[in-house]
């Protein structure tokens, strides 16, 4: 039996930019469903990191995220959970006088935009965090960034949307996607049809297929993070940490596992992802230089996800420029939890008046509209 | 023929000793990994070399077996690659991760047989994580292994073949065995008795341990259910439940399982496809009669891939062997093979009947009270789960993923059957239909700091 609804306004993908989208429409009393193929917040929006860092974003990112870290401090009003957020400040560690040197010339550029970086050398930075190995030259602490759990946040969005009003179809995978100049109209496979003059296209690493299919392909890849948790440590450090120019990653959270991330793992198909021996080994050598008290630590679990990157490591956000009433919000490039909510509010701002109140130029898909013409056949 | 397999076995006890003998005996010398120090896995662990118990008194009625097997892994070992105290840790396309004295390396393979064995499947009680509390399956290891008793005073309880030959074992060594608790029913065991009529020497042995308990004026209460342990730094007392009033007893070691559950994980790491097994509550890795898993070049055999025992394990790896040898193209004795796959098929019945004889407690899930720590690693009780899944939760790794269960040190080896039985009560759901926990590297913790090729 088929069920049909007809909507205001639906989203396809149920991460955190979805979930953020169907809560903000919700609360502005919108019509909204939401349709997620698995469940609401289990892959790249649940299995990621759990950064939430404005810190060494690109400046182009920057007034979403301060607002996305607006919208973080009221989260528990929000969503209902607290998601183990802590504003424990966000601390980029650099491993050469050339990594400070880039670490503040960030810094300089990013004054005005409210991030308040501090610049520490090697004993400001060894008298503020004392586990700091010696490989670390200085850092640039952004003391109000912090981490969360992703696996409780993400999903929590999807139910504060649904205790908001909106419906939340779990484990309804999109079959076809139609529009007859008026209204979009969405077949899943557990046998829903929806329509609504509204489509969100949410979707994440699987998201480039529907831009396709309305004429805008986007050359989008697949990255998949390599991720490791310890057994619980005695704890050793509350900031999250990165390191300029990349490599590693790592978090303490309070029941004491530190949880690393760095390198890439690989595909086992479409929808699943490992993170590969190469890199786990790659983590479990190389952490201790930077993280002294991981010595003699254990991994317990190592996980990827699948995550989606367009070639300027710059989200597709806004509008669709061949197709009235798409908007699209995927491609976060591995970066995307922190800065979702405010992805999610924008295209429900989009829907409700028109346009977002932070402008979303930058992340338009126009411009891979060149590029995409010459190459219509890699959209996967 | 021109090209040798290289085969690679994962596990040293019965069946993977068997395989490597098989192979061997066939010009294939194949690489023999295993976590422990010695040879003959959990069901013939061989003390360490210094020790010098006699078998009879390690290994009862199976001594012989025992010994058989251990004079095949010694002849082996100078003859194949054999490598102890190798922790299989990841699988990817033929490509083992092995982990050795604290250094990483890889080992590839043409053919790989999967012979990881099983552990205690354990249903928490109240109390069961105190000290001084083991499950049967350790108990019986401690003793063979290191000659150790878990206790003075020591109560065993649960159900399945185990329970009454760890607790014989421990009487013959002189340990003061308190009291036997079979959940299982006296009139189960009625029942069962036509199916294990096929394997009348495994009844026998079976009756034997338990009348010679009797003899010994041991209690065996049968209906016997282990309510809750006792104690404030380690175990003082069971309370358990028979057909009348609630009994506590004194005692300072409880050892418990309800019979054993299959190491599924590497199968599951190297893409096997899983079937439902109602035999076995569980999702095991699905293999043809001769071992074949679904992905072409990797065997199963033993217990890893259901719960048949030790003489079906050793037939097993037999029997993977020559299928390994047969896809190669090589020759072998269709005849043996197929005396082989008969022989299984007949013990496969048994395992049915024992299955009616030592029923899975069934009303485990309503019965366990809320306190009860389920997932002793992330310290996640009944009431954690039953929360979890009155918000509308009921897929296991999403379960997981809320709550933490199956999220620790162990990944869900001890904890993931009680945490499935609860999650199908609690959500009315049928126990196949809430999924399995999906496998991730590493299958056992990996130090920091290790070395490895770059």
């Amino acid at each position: 039996m088929t069920r049909f609804i007809e909507t205001d306004v639906l989203i396809i993908g149920g991460g955190i930019v979805g979930a953020s989208a169907a809560l903000a429409l919700a609360l502005k009393g919108k019509r909204v469903a939401l349709l997620e193929r698995d469940f609401c917040g289990s892959h790249s929006s649940g299995v990621n990191y759990g950064g939430v860092r404005r810190q060494g974003r690109p400046l182009s990112q920057l007034p979403l995220s301060q607002r996305a870290h607006e919208i973080w401090s009221g989260l528990r009003d929000l969503i209902g959970i607290d998601g183990e957020y802590l504003r424990s400040g966000h601390l980029k560690l650099a491993r050469s006088d050339k990594d400070m040197e880039a670490l503040r010339s960030y810094a300089e550029a990013s004054r005005g935009f409210g991030l308040d970086l501090q610049l520490l050398d090697r004993q400001q930075l060894r008298a503020r965090f004392a586990w700091a190995g010696d490989v670390a030259v200085g850092a640039s602490l952004c003391a109000d960034d912090g981490h969360a759990n992703p696996r409780l946040v993400s999903p929590a969005f999807a139910r504060a949307a649904q205790r908001a009003g909106a419906q939340i179809f779990e484990q309804a995978q999109v079959v076809e996607v139609s529009h007859d100049g008026q209204a979009f109209e969405v077949h899943t496979a557990n046998h829903l049809s929806l329509r609504a003059p509204w489509l969100l296209n949410c979707a994440g690493a699987w998201a480039g297929a529907l831009a396709a299919q309305f004429g805008e392909p986007v050359p989008m890849v697949s990255g998949h993070p390599a991720m490791l948790v310890t057994e619980p440590l005695p704890l050793f450090m509350d900031v999250s940490t990165g390191v300029e120019g990349g490599g590693i990653y790592a978090r303490q959270v309070a029941r004491g596992n530190c949880v690393l991330g760095g390198g890439q793992g690989f595909a086992l198909d479409p929808g699943k992802a490992r993170p590969g021996q190469a890199a786990v080994l790659e983590i479990l050598r190389n952490a201790v230089e930077l993280y002294p008290p991981l010595a003699g630590a254990q991994a317990i679990r190592t996980w990827s996800g699948t995550e989606g990157y367009l070639p300027d490591r710059e989200p597709v956000l806004g509008p669709s420029i061949t197709t009235p009433g798409l908007l699209h919000g995927f491609g976060f490039a591995g970066s995307g939890f922190q800065i979702g909510p405010a992805a999610g509010e924008a295209l429900a701002q989009t829907v409700c008046t028109g346009q977002s109140t932070i402008a979303l130029d930058a992340f338009s898909i126009r411009r891979f509209q060149s590029t995409a013409q010459r190459s219509t056949n890699v959209s996967h | 023929m021109t090209i040798q397999p290289s085969v690679v076995i994962v596990g040293a006890g019965p069946a993977g000793i068997r395989a490597a003998q098989t192979l061997h005996a066939h010009g294939v010398n194949a690489c023999l990994v295993d976590e422990g120090l010695r040879g003959g896995g959990q069901i013939y662990r061989r003390q360490p070399a210094n020790f010098r118990r006699d078998p009879k008194a390690l290994y009862g009625f199976e001594a012989g077996k025992a010994t058989a097997v251990h004079q095949a892994m010694d002849t082996l070992a100078t003859h194949i690659d054999y490598r102890p105290q190798t922790l299989v840790w990841n699988a990817e396309d033929h490509r083992l991760d092995v982990l050795q004295e604290g250094r990483a390396g890889t080992l590839d393979y043409t053919h790989l047989i999967v012979a990881t064995g099983a552990t205690d499947r354990i249903l928490p009680v109240p109390g069961w994580t105190l000290p001084g509390v083991y499950s049967l399956g350790a108990a019986q290891i401690a003793l063979k292994y290191q000659g150790c008793a878990i206790g003075e005073r020591v109560v065993f309880a649960g159900s399945g073949p185990l329970l009454y030959l760890v607790a014989y074992q421990y009487a013959k060594a002189g340990a003061k065995v308190l009291a036997v608790l079979d959940s299982a029913p006296f009139s189960a065991q009625c029942r069962a008795l036509p199916a294990l009529l096929g394997q009348p020497l495994t009844l026998a042995k079976g009756l034997y341990y338990r009348a010679w308990l009797t003899a010994h004026g041991i209690a065996v209460h049968q209906g016997a259910t282990l309510q809750r342990i006792d104690g404030e730094k380690r175990v003082s007392a069971v309370q358990w439940q028979g057909s009348g009033e609630p009994q506590r007893l004194e005692c300072d070691a409880v050892a418990f399982a309800h019979a054993l559950r299959s190491e599924t994980q590497l199968a599951d790491l190297l893409g096997c496809e899983f079937q439902w097994s109602e035999l076995n509550r569980a999702w095991l890795p699905s293999r043809d009669s001769a071992g074949r898993s679904s992905v072409p070049g990797v065997y199963l055999a033993g217990d890893g891939a259901g719960i048949m025992g030790a003489d079906a394990a050793e037939m097993a790896g037999e029997l993977a062997a020559l299928a390994v040898l047969a896809d190669h193209g090589q020759s072998i004795d269709t005849v043996r093979s197929e005396h082989l796959q008969r022989k299984l098929a007949g013990i496969e019945r048994f395992r049915q009947g024992l299955e009616t004889a030592f029923p899975f407690p069934e009303d485990w899930a309503s019965n366990v009270p809320n306190e009860t720590i389920i997932c002793r690693c992330e310290e996640v009780s009944a009431a954690d789960i039953c929360a979890t899944v009155n918000e509308g939760h009921w897929e296991i790794n999403r379960v997981k993923a809320m709550c933490r269960v199956g999220m620790g040190r162990c990944q869900g080896r001890m904890c993931g059957l009680a945490a499935t039985e609860l999650v199908a009560h609690c959500s009315g759901r049928d126990l196949h239909s809430i999924g399995r926990l999906r496998g991730q590297a590493p299958i056992k913790p990996l130090p920091f700091g290790v070395e490895s090729q770059p």
